[in-house]
């Protein structure tokens, strides 16, 4: 059974007639190619698939893409704008706030979502809100300096 | 049966069947200028002659081209540990070349020559001095060709960048491409190499940011899972409920009665394709296997008593002295017993492959540490020569030990195969705890004794399947004797799951139970356990590291349990010492276990890239309280209970110390040793010994959970 479903995409409007059912995560890596969005659990633990519905993070392994109908997703792919790495991009970068990279795309943009909301959250506020994206090679340490970073920066930006 | 010392475990022990011929290589590249080097060079680097090695464990090419590029290519991989950054730094100083002149091609099995695999830390402490000798040859190569080239002798040029110029008249140079182009010249390492002294290091010792990182903020950077081929279907693969069931029977009509499904069978193996994953996922499911299974009366609370059962192949791995003499100079004895679960690997990215015939060649795109062995064993499975299956490792989402044994790749290769069409399989998180080679269940067991005067008089340990890595130990004791009670994973029927290399294998188990006793005695004899410890040991790094470590740290002297909360663990690991100190805080009426800080101090000779070894060392620290505190396998008989992380605790951010340090002694006259794995070994210890200080209970078991230390608690 398929359905014609409209979402925005990183900026610009998509739409495609599948079965609303499929899990959004594989919609984005198989019929858009965007394979920054990982697959790590599938059950929604360790957020290497996090994605952001109208700035909201989200596990896109667990929701349907009839789900997002509608919505704004943004993936990692869409988080640079004119070329131009995003402050969050650039943090992690600086930081060193990865090595394997796998949960990388994750963090980003559940952190994205963090700041969004929160634009200087505390230390405590970035280890609770970033809790559930697991990294294995250890870098949260990294990430919460980046995390840190990036709130400056987006808030330096926003004053110019 | 070739013994691989690294990982005390045989690997590959075929011999190789083909290897890249370097003449044809260096033409198909387009020529220039090639030095090969081996594991076999290892012993020239020293002066001494070549090994008589028929298949060196590691190989690898470098070549200046006419383009003034230099390219690098080795079977190493790149995994998150960063060699892709430091391997170029030591190119570039040895070279005399800009580090962004500098190309690496890895885990490519047309590309680049054979090796063994990625593990064991081999990369900066072997595959580095070697690649700085090929580095140190190629310049000498090179300005040879430049003093003929301009006429002017050896000793009156100098390079930088590529360039060799004149000393006295800057206008007379020449590049390293110029001097390339047009040629094919082929050499090996010949001589003990003249390498930079650390004052000439200019990229050496620098902290270098990762050079793969913009790929990998940005989404781009490309897993084995993140590539598409045309008409290319996902794999779904049944999996019996035990590890010791059997398929009997198989109802796959209603998984073949969805649209766009293929089932394929082939013996016990029996998978789904489609080419939606959500679609196989769904067949998979209504495929119904019918199996028998006899499950040892086996879980993890009765896997211990198990496995000391079974541990009857006893090796000594050293000895000194007498233990019924140091049992009579003991005034106080120890005996004591540790246990440890398995552990699993569990990379955020499962195991994965995507493969396709192109002519009558495999392309495998893999997540593997260990691409070559695994063609070896696609080549033969499938019955086909290794030019006929092509492995290649992009980027890995972690390995930790666990991808170096390639069940993905195997299952993948069969199924294209069987169907000659592009296929995906990325195993599930269930199929990852399942399938993994999982650190193994381990004991052991102390005897120890001091004397009045709080000196080590007697030490007599048994370990049980952890394996003899890390179990020597280093103290001043009269008489000692430690033996392995198993072969180094333990025998495989011993066990419930497959066993492998966990992140310094054993030395996990071996550095917990150790450490774990030392503060016993410390603790018993009054002592504080710094004290206690310098008094006991002659080795200087020990000491230099623990000193240093107590420093930073602030540490004064107390007799345990102090109160404060504080813990010491040591040992030395891939040829690294360590000294580590951490601060924990115990929450009493539940039993969680905040680390606070850790100060980790290194004596890891020269230091590549010390911004890239200070950061393995804060990820073995952040990865090492998981199986320190949380990481806890839970089965039932061959049935694997964990299947994702809603069960399986590793770290998270809140588990992360405030305030980790990174020292590291600056060694940089002395040869590279490990920094992937060292500091990971500690954890157990320094966290065991931290609640004991906090608290005075003792903990013997790992990981620690809430609820073992309130068990704990209750028992003090």
């Amino acid at each position: 059974m398929t359905e014609k479903i409209q979402f925005n995409l990183n900026g610009k409007p998509v739409d495609l007639t599948v079965d609303p059912d499929l899990t959004l995560m594989w919609v984005l890596r198989t019929n858009f190619g965007l394979t920054g969005t990982k697959f790590g659990c599938g059950l929604g633990f360790c957020g290497s698939c996090t994605v952001l519905m109208d700035n909201e993070p989200v596990r896109s392994c667990m929701l349907t893409v009839g789900d997002v109908g509608g919505q704004k997703i943004l993936t990692i792919e869409g988080l640079a704008r004119n070329g131009s790495l995003h402050p969050i991009q650039k943090a992690f970068m600086k930081h060193d706030a990865l090595q394997c990279g796998y949960c990388t795309p994750g963090m980003i943009l559940n952190a994205y979502g963090l700041l969004l909301k929160n634009p200087e959250p505390s230390t405590n506020e970035i280890i609770t809100a970033m809790e559930d994206n697991l990294c294995r090679c250890g870098t949260y340490n990294r990430i919460i300096e980046a995390i840190q970073t990036a709130s400056k920066e987006m808030k330096r930006e926003d004053a110019i | 049966m070739k013994t691989n010392k690294y990982m005390g475990e045989n690997i590959n022990d075929d011999p190789i069947t083909r290897d890249l011929d370097r003449r044809d290589f260096l033409k198909r590249m387009g020529g220039g200028l090639l030095i090969t080097f081996s594991m076999s060079d290892y012993p020239v680097l020293f002066g001494g002659k070549l090994l008589e090695d028929e298949k060196p464990g590691m190989n690898a090419y470098l070549r200046i081209a006419e383009d003034d590029r230099v390219s690098l290519y080795t079977g190493k991989i790149e995994m998150g540990q960063g060699p892709i950054t430091s391997l170029g730094q030591m190119l570039a100083d040895e070279l005399d070349v800009h580090y962004d002149s500098i190309d690496i091609f890895m885990g490519d099995t047309d590309l680049c020559p054979w090796d063994e695999g990625t593990y064991g830390s081999l990369t900066t402490r072997v595959f580095g001095p070697l690649l700085r000798a090929a580095g140190a040859e190629a310049r000498a190569t090179l300005l040879e060709m430049a003093a003929e080239y301009l006429s002017i002798p050896v000793d009156q040029l100098e390079v930088r960048d590529g360039i060799v110029t004149a000393k006295d008249d800057k206008e007379k140079k020449v590049s390293y491409g110029t001097l390339t182009s047009g040629k094919e010249i082929i050499k090996k390492l010949e001589k003990k190499p003249v390498l930079k002294k650390p004052s000439e290091f200019r990229y050496m010792g620098q902290s270098m940011l990762r050079i793969d990182a913009e790929e990998k903020v940005t989404g781009k950077a490309r897993y084995s899972g993140d590539i598409q081929l045309p008409g290319m279907r996902y794999a779904r693969i049944l999996r019996g409920p035990s590890h010791f069931s059997k398929l009997i029977s198989v109802d796959t009509s209603a998984a073949e009665s969805m649209d766009g499904v293929e089932v394929v069978r082939d013996g016990d193996l029996v998978a789904v394709l489609h080419e939606l994953p959500d679609m196989a996922d769904i067949a998979i499911y209504k495929v119904k296997g019918e199996y028998e299974t006899k499950d040892p009366d086996v879980n993890d609370q009765s896997i211990f008593e198990h496995l000391v059962k079974n541990g009857t192949n006893k090796r000594i791995i050293d000895e000194g002295g007498d233990l019924e003499v140091g049992l009579k100079s003991s005034s106080q004895v120890f005996e004591m017993e540790y246990l440890d679960n398995y552990v699993a690997h569990a990379p955020i990215e499962n195991h994965t492959a995507t493969a396709m015939m192109e002519d009558d060649v495999m392309k495998i795109w893999a997540s593997t540490q260990t691409p070559y062995p695994a063609r070896t064993d696609v080549a033969e499975m499938l019955g086909v020569p290794e030019e006929k299956v092509h492995i290649m490792q992009i980027f890995l989402g972690g390995g930790f030990g666990g991808k170096i044994y390639n069940q993905q790749i195997l299952e993948v290769a069969k199924l294209v195969k069987l169907t000659d069409t592009p296929i995906q399989l990325a195993w599930t998180r269930r199929e990852e705890f399942s399938y993994d080679r999982l650190r193994p269940a381990a004991v052991v067991k102390i005897k120890s004794g001091i004397n009045d005067k709080g000196q080590i008089t007697l030490w007599d340990y048994d370990v049980f399947f952890a394996g003899s890595r890390g179990s020597k130990q280093y103290y001043e004791v009269p008489n000692h004797k430690t033996v392995s009670s198993s072969t180094e994973r333990g025998e495989p029927d011993a066990h419930m799951f497959y066993t492998g290399a966990w992140r310094a294998p054993g030395h996990n188990t071996n550095t917990f139970a150790r450490e774990s006793q030392i503060e016993i005695m410390a603790a018993a004899a009054g002592i504080d356990p710094l004290e206690f410890r310098l008094r006991q040991l002659k080795d200087a790094k020990y000491i230099n590291v623990l000193k240093m470590a107590a420093e930073k740290f602030g540490w004064t002297p107390a007799k345990g349990p102090s109160g404060r909360g504080y813990g010491i663990a040591c040992g030395t690991d891939t040829g690294t010492t360590v000294g580590m100190m951490a601060e924990v805080e115990v929450d009493k009426t539940t039993g969680h276990v905040q680390v606070k800080r850790v100060v980790v101090a290194m004596d890891m000779g020269l230091v590549v890239n010390p911004q890239g070894a200070t950061i393995q060392a804060e990820g073995c620290i952040i990865m090492g309280l998981g199986y320190a505190l949380g990481e806890d396998i839970k089965f039932e008989g061959g049935k694997m209970l964990t299947r994702n992380f809603d069960t399986y605790d590793i770290t998270r951010f809140s588990w992360t110390p405030e305030k980790i340090e990174v020292l590291l002694v600056d060694a940089q006259d002395e040869p590279p040793h490990g920094g992937g794995e060292p500091p990971i070994i500690c954890m157990g210890g320094v966290v065991a010994n931290a609640i004991f200080d906090a608290t005075g209970a003792r903990l013997y078991q790992m990981p620690m959970t809430p609820e073992r230390v309130l068990d704990a608690m209750a028992k003090t």
